[in-house]
């Protein structure tokens, strides 16, 4: 967990991996994106995807939820030291969001994000607007997503 | 059943809305949970000590439910073929517990694809709006879309 002043542009982290199984593709595709190429095995396999795939946004989810479980981790340290955390999120958006190959059942993706931009918040002076870029790649080393993303990440000091 | 939309069906211009969608407490926890389990999104304390002032839902879960309110309004009576992304997304106002969302929805542009001669793309643009039609979230993308008559001219 860093503050906004201890961050540089072309910074990598790596994040972190998440294999997806059936069940879970199935399970987030009824809650939010009910198409049958996410949802059953048959109809996908007569799809142009040919076999059952994650939907985008599961693709993209589990990214966070693999970012935060490390964020906690760094944050349990920073406690222990008796440091104080800063505060970072929410987010402000996202841009050029590619869903880059489909994500089959089984697939481990393994995600890594660079710090592209840096700047001052003009709303929000105690804050940085981190932006990065994020990319997941499955376990035969292509590509399926990327992401620009931009957050409120705390300054350590206001001059 | 009536005949599912194709690519012909849709003009650049085409406007409609969609919804409403009934957001739950519960449901906003329970997503993030699942997959953004930051303290702003699971607490309504913390959520007051965030920048987003209150128990808000994750980004992510907004695009999610928007994804499933465009679903339920023609994607799933559509030939889809998925999505090659998302221009542009923006999280402008949090998602609160008890929000009724609808959709906003706007066809920019409809073009054939030169590599896929069986598939059209259609560039929309989207608002998800509360109960004030106030927007919480706009995203621009483009779906890919079978089509009725395969290779002819657009």
């Amino acid at each position: 967990m860093k503050y906004f002043e201890d961050i540089r542009v072309g910074d990598v982290v790596m994040t972190g991996s998440h294999t997806f199984n059936a069940e879970e593709i199935k399970s987030f595709a009824r809650r939010f994106d009910p198409q049958l190429f996410h949802m059953d095995e048959a109809a996908a396999a007569q799809s142009h995807f040919g076999a059952l795939c994650a939907s985008g946004w599961h693709t993209a989810s589990a990214w966070m939820r693999v970012m935060i479980d490390q964020q906690r981790e760094l944050q349990d340290a920073t406690i222990a030291r008796g440091e104080k955390i800063p505060m970072r999120g929410p987010a402000l958006g996202l841009r050029d969001l590619k869903w880059l190959k489909p994500v089959y059942v089984g697939d481990t993706i393994t995600y890594k994000s660079e710090v592209t931009e840096l700047r001052v918040s003009n709303s929000r002076p105690g804050f940085g607007l981190l932006t990065i870029l994020t990319t997941g790649v499955n376990q035969d080393g292509a590509a399926v997503i990327s992401f620009y993303s931009t957050t409120f990440n705390e300054r350590r000091s206001v001059p | 059943m009536t005949e599912r939309l194709h690519f012909e069906d849709f003009k650049a211009g085409d406007v409609a809305i969609y919804g409403p969608r009934h957001v739950t407490r519960e449901e906003i926890i329970a997503f993030a949970a699942e997959f953004d389990p930051q303290p702003m999104h699971l607490d309504e304390a913390a959520g007051t000590a965030s920048l987003l002032g209150g128990l808000g839902g994750s980004g992510w879960h907004s695009c999610s439910l928007l994804m499933r309110m465009i679903c339920d309004g023609f994607i799933l009576n559509s030939t889809s073929m998925g999505s090659p992304g998302v221009e542009e997304v923006r999280w402008l106002r949090p998602l609160r517990p008890g929000v009724n969302l609808r959709v906003r929805s706007k066809v920019l542009e409809v073009r054939t694809s030169k590599s896929r001669p069986d598939m059209g793309l259609v560039r929309l643009t989207f608002e998800m709006i509360d109960d004030s039609d106030d927007v919480l979230t706009t995203m621009t993308t483009t779906l890919m879309l079978g089509r009725r008559a395969p290779g002819a001219a657009a």
